[in-house]
């Protein structure tokens, strides 16, 4: 019986029981010792599925495209109803928390030059509303300068979809 | 559904559409290339046996993720969804840098300029902004990732 080490099948070969061939697809990327890691792709995208998209791809890339399709049927294995979409969506809300907080930093910078360089205001007259009296205190006033000066555009990945009607 | 009125899953796998198919509430006909994208990279047998493990009023948030999935994967081969997440751990590195800067560059000024410390905020303002240091913490919890936290 051949595959990857000369001597055992690789780890889809032995689940699949069959012969491990030379050029066998799986061999490179999933070594007997370590079974669990065919097992759980296999589960989630079927061997079939999983042969046709290595063999789509580049002999250089298929060991990162292995990796991610590994970390994604962990993921789908562990929440069966989001699987890494709950990731995306969990990493984009910290994405806009820190934005706020980016925003809301730079409106305090702001105001620190214009407490330096106050003649500054007067030159733009759309801004010198902004600052009456005590309003400059006011954090709510700070994101809104900081949001006409920062044009930071969050793109929503979930938006990206191009197949949904 | 009669023969006319198949949904996507049924019509690409040119088979009849029962009344009770799993498939037909999620793979409407309107859209069969999101589920063309589905098989491609689940395989319909797949995609059945993961809603059937679902309870039926989350089915549609599984089967939305699901195909959310898919068509990541058919437009990045490589990495799919994992490309995302890098994309955007990425994003929060550079915006915790940014913040990070611009919090040491306020510090600098307030020691030079002691006399520009802004008032406190007064008392039970809406708007009070989070503390950074509480979101260090909370930033980087995620799953172990592929290729490394950055």
């Amino acid at each position: 019986m051949g595959g990857s080490s000369g001597s055992s099948p690789c780890a889809s070969c032995k689940l699949l029981r069959r012969r491990c061939s030379k050029d066998c697809v799986f061999a490179p990327y999933f070594p007997p010792h370590d079974p669990h890691k065919f097992a759980i792709v296999h589960k989630v995208f079927g061997a079939s599925n999983l042969c046709k998209m290595l063999q789509e791809l580049p002999v250089n890339q298929r060991g990162d495209a292995v990796s991610s399709l590994v970390y994604e049927a962990n993921a789908r294995v562990r929440d069966p109803v989001y699987g890494c979409v709950g990731t995306i969506s969990y990493l984009q809300n910290q994405v806009s928390q820190l934005q706020l907080q980016l925003a809301a930093a730079q409106a305090e910078v702001l105001s620190m030059q214009m407490h330096q360089k106050p003649h500054l205001v007067e030159q733009d007259s759309d801004m010198s509303s902004l600052w009456a009296g005590d309003n400059l205190n006011s954090i709510s006033h700070y994101i809104a300068v900081a949001s006409n000066l920062s044009a930071t555009v969050i793109q929503d990945p979930l938006k990206r979809e191009s197949f949904s009607t | 559904m009669s023969s006319f009125s198949r949904c996507a899953a049924c019509k690409y796998l040119r088979r009849k559409c029962p009344q009770d198919c799993i498939l037909a509430p999620y793979f409407p006909s309107s859209n069969p290339q999101r589920f063309a994208c589905v098989h491609k990279i689940f395989g319909a047998s797949n995609v059945t046996k993961m809603l059937q493990q679902v309870p039926v009023h989350l089915r549609a948030e599984a089967a939305e993720c699901i195909s959310y999935e898919a068509i990541a994967r058919v437009q990045d081969p490589v990495y799919g969804c994992v490309g995302i997440i890098t994309q955007l751990q990425q994003q929060i590195i550079q915006i915790h840098s940014e913040i990070m800067k611009i919090k040491g560059d306020i510090i600098t000024h307030h020691s030079a300029h002691p006399q520009h410390q802004p008032l406190p905020p007064p008392q039970g303002d809406p708007c009070r902004s989070i503390s950074i240091h509480q979101q260090e913490q909370d930033n980087f919890q995620s799953d172990e990732h592929p290729f490394g936290n950055f």
